[in-house]
């Protein structure tokens, strides 16, 4: 069916006279679009351009991991939005999975109760609007608990009301560089014992119990430094002040709202994806490392799990991805995360395609990262045809 | 078995008489048997199945209470004396919901014509159910969904004899159903188009409709409407407006449309090449191969992918309420904010979730159902 190198055949020409019409039609579209856009924006008297950027703001953002003030470009106040959604989607996707893995195994579990529970959990967060869900837990966030002055305080130092959660801020003191470093020490020597047990297992088939091993030098290192350097840490405390709180850390309604919904939401979808995962290995895998008198956790960890995984990830890949854009409810909240503060800047200049573009660009980027982690994780546990 | 067994002992023929079996032990039957192997199989199952007792003990009895037993079904006969809002409340009050009913389901829309809604629901109803039940051929049953949008259209915005209803009175489940249900049957075939674009030999073509998929895949559906709601204007040549709603609608329907372009890829590459290599050996155009061969089977396979893309749409289109337009979720919080009603958040949000359940959860049912009969 190779068409010879010098006769152009008859369906090469279609396709190339086709090809050639679709070209010339966008050309068409795109330059009636540019004229038909620089005639509006001029007769809004609309700006174009990314000179806005450096502009001063004059809008408050109330959640802001940075320093930042009304003074500031909005440039700067973008770059706040941005650090606010990535915020946003790292929290969610670490504490989604851990909640997902949970529910996931409960669905499997024998327990029928728990399977039962974990069923009505996903299938009612399933069918339900995430936004529905955010409004949810933002008017428990205000309206649950109560005013400043009559805070609940489980613990000392901690107090819950409508204006937040407030949590005694640490404050480092000389010497806690030292405790730093003996953490990542800790870290480094978690790693080099695990290395060198998996080489003396492979040597000698000996076994040392590399994970508590591992974790007790996690511990020691930071408690070492902790004791030579005399605990160099104090803590702010929240006071009332007036009507409201002073000092100590706090969690923005906003923020915990936002956090809330995102989390349940999206465990839900992951938990039906361990679920189906774990589902997906075949029970004589299972009944096969028994016989072989494996432990419930090594068959948990070395014949059941890295199977479930290949079905796993891909899945959860997509619920990653959906939790970053998701994040952009944060708006209909008013946590100020990237659309948030974008959506406030068209509001003020009108300047929208520069926006969309930097919203655009943002988004895909962070999905693209987060695509190319799965990915290698995916590579990781296939299977290696041999 | 062996111990069972006679045998011959002193010359005389002993012949085997097998006795009646013992009934099996208590706990190994019954309800003893099935809680001993479904909730306290180990200590570490009995002690979650006490946890989750617990859990409901501690829950369920406070939430009927607060739904069902204690509940305010119907408005006070006097208003002076029970001031909604003003009396200690102990249970959820649903008289809230009967009040909001109207702006709940129909947003805005003008009382005297609320008919033509109310017809228009009935069609869709009837619709779905032929769908459902399975009257109609498939081939009769896409035509008809195709068809549908222009009757009920007419009969909610008016013209040609009925009195026209302004857009922007439209709202309330009413709208939620309208975008979620146009939006589908409009980016189905668009979608078919993305995803034939995408499996295109023509590079032109090809990197077209990847670029577009991709573009809208990769941002939110919230830039979408921003877009659809504010750059969409832009764009146009002056003098030509569409309104709030269409724009919207558009920005719905091009959302949608790469999303079902995937699912549709899914199902075309489930198509063996010797299917698309046969029916051309038979000397069937390259369009016919695709129209007569290997779309509907490919669109066989996705049925149930595209159903839960549905639910998913029809969760999505709550997101209107963020450029302005007041879907079922916002006449809900628009009623919550009533200030003549503060205080019934719980009830209006819970009431929605009921809703929103109950349409989604029954789509996705008749999706796996479908699943079902697919598999032979």
């Amino acid at each position: 069916m190779k068409p010879s190198a010098f006769s152009i055949s008859k369906p090469l020409i279609t396709t190339l006279v086709l090809q050639a019409a679709v070209i010339g039609i966008i050309f068409y579209a795109a330059h009636g679009l540019l004229v038909n856009t620089q005639a509006n924006l001029e007769a809004r008297n609309i700006a174009s351009g990314f000179g806005f950027l450096s502009l001063e703001s004059g809008m408050p953002i109330s959640n802001s991991l940075f320093p930042y003030s009304a003074a500031d470009s909005y440039g700067y106040a973008f770059l706040i939005g941005v650090i606010n959604t990535l915020y946003v989607a790292f929290i969610g996707i670490v504490m989604a999975t851990i909640l997902g893995i949970f529910i996931g195994v409960a669905r499997v579990s024998g327990n029928w109760l728990i399977s039962k529970l974990a069923e009505i959990y996903v299938e009612i967060l399933r069918n339900i609007p995430l936004l529905l869900l955010l409004f949810f837990t933002y008017s428990i966030a205000l309206a649950a608990l109560p005013i400043p002055k009559k805070s609940l305080a489980p613990f000392q130092g901690f107090f819950f009301n409508n204006r937040g959660i407030y949590l005694p801020r640490p404050i480092p003191e000389s010497g806690f560089s030292m405790v730093c470093i003996g953490f990542i020490l800790g870290i480094a020597a978690a790693f080099f014992i695990q290395w060198y047990g998996a080489r003396l297992h492979r040597n000698t088939g000996r076994i040392i119990p590399c994970f508590s091993l591992g974790l007790v030098a996690m511990v020691a290192f930071p408690s070492i430094a902790w004791w030579v350097t005399n605990g160099p840490l104090s803590w702010e405390f929240a006071v009332l002040k007036g009507f409201n709180f002073k000092g100590g850390l706090v969690i923005r309604p906003e923020f915990s709202a936002l956090m809330t919904g995102l989390i349940l939401y999206t465990a839900a979808f992951i938990g039906e994806n361990v679920r189906s995962g774990i589902q997906s290995v075949n029970i004589g895998q299972i009944n096969s490392s028994k016989a072989l008198g494996l432990t419930p956790g090594l068959t948990m960890r070395k014949v059941i799990l890295p199977q479930a995984l290949r079905v796993i990830i891909p899945a959860t890949t997509n619920d990653y991805t959906s939790l970053v854009k998701n994040s952009s409810l944060a708006v209909a909240i008013g946590y100020p995360d990237m659309v948030s503060i974008g959506g406030t800047i068209i509001g003020q200049n009108d300047q929208a395609i520069e926006i969309i573009a930097m919203w655009m660009a943002v988004y895909m980027t962070i999905n693209l990262i987060i695509s190319l982690i799965m990915n290698w994780l995916n590579a990781r546990v296939q299977l290696i045809g041999r | 078995m062996s111990s069972d067994t006679c045998s011959d002992t002193h010359g005389g023929l002993l012949i085997f008489k097998p006795s009646p079996d013992l009934p099996p032990p208590l706990v190994a039957v019954g309800i003893i048997a099935w809680l001993k192997k479904n909730l306290f199989s180990s200590k570490i199952n009995s002690l979650l199945t006490i946890a989750g007792v617990l859990f409901l003990w501690k829950t369920i009895p406070p939430l009927a209470s607060w739904a069902i037993i204690d509940a305010t079904w119907t408005l006070s006969p006097n208003p002076d004396t029970i001031n909604p809002g003003t009396t200690e409340k102990t249970g959820a009050c649903w008289a809230f919901i009967f009040v909001k009913f109207r702006v709940l389901m129909f947003g805005l829309y003008p009382e005297q014509f609320l008919w033509r809604p109310i017809l228009a629901f009935a069609i869709f109803v009837l619709v779905c159910a032929i769908t459902i039940f399975r009257i109609l051929q498939t081939r009769l049953l896409i035509v008809l969904w195709f068809l549908l949008p222009f009757p009920l259209f007419f009969l909610i915005n008016g013209g040609m004899g009925l009195e026209t209803v302004e857009q922007s009175l439209w709202g309330g489940l009413m709208l939620s159903i309208g975008l979620a249900a146009i939006g589908i049957i409009m980016s189905i075939p668009l979608g078919i188009l993305l995803a034939l674009g995408r499996r295109s030999k023509m590079v032109v073509v090809k990197s077209l409709c990847i670029g577009m998929i991709e573009s809208i895949r990769g941002v939110p559906l919230i830039t979408i409407l921003f877009m659809a709601s504010v750059m969409l204007p832009i764009f146009l040549p002056q003098g030509m407006d569409i309104n709030n709603l269409l724009r919207v609608q558009i920005g719905i329907i091009f959302f949608s449309s790469a999303y079902i372009a995937e699912v549709v890829r899914g199902g075309l590459q489930a198509i063996p090449q010797g299917q698309i290599e046969a029916a051309s050996s038979m000397g069937l155009k390259s369009w016919m191969v695709t129209y007569l061969v290997v779309l509907p089977q490919a669109l066989r396979h996705v049925i149930p992918s595209l159903i839960g893309r549905c639910v998913a749409l029809f969760k999505d289109t709550s997101l209107v309420i963020i450029v302005g337009l007041l879907d079922f979720l916002g006449m809900i919080k628009a009623s919550a904010q009533d200030p003549e009603w503060l205080g019934y958040d719980a009830e209006a949000y819970i009431f929605c979730a009921l809703i929103y359940w109950i349409i989604c959860f029954s789509m996705s049912q008749y999706g796996k159902s479908i699943e079902r009969r697919n598999q032979w």
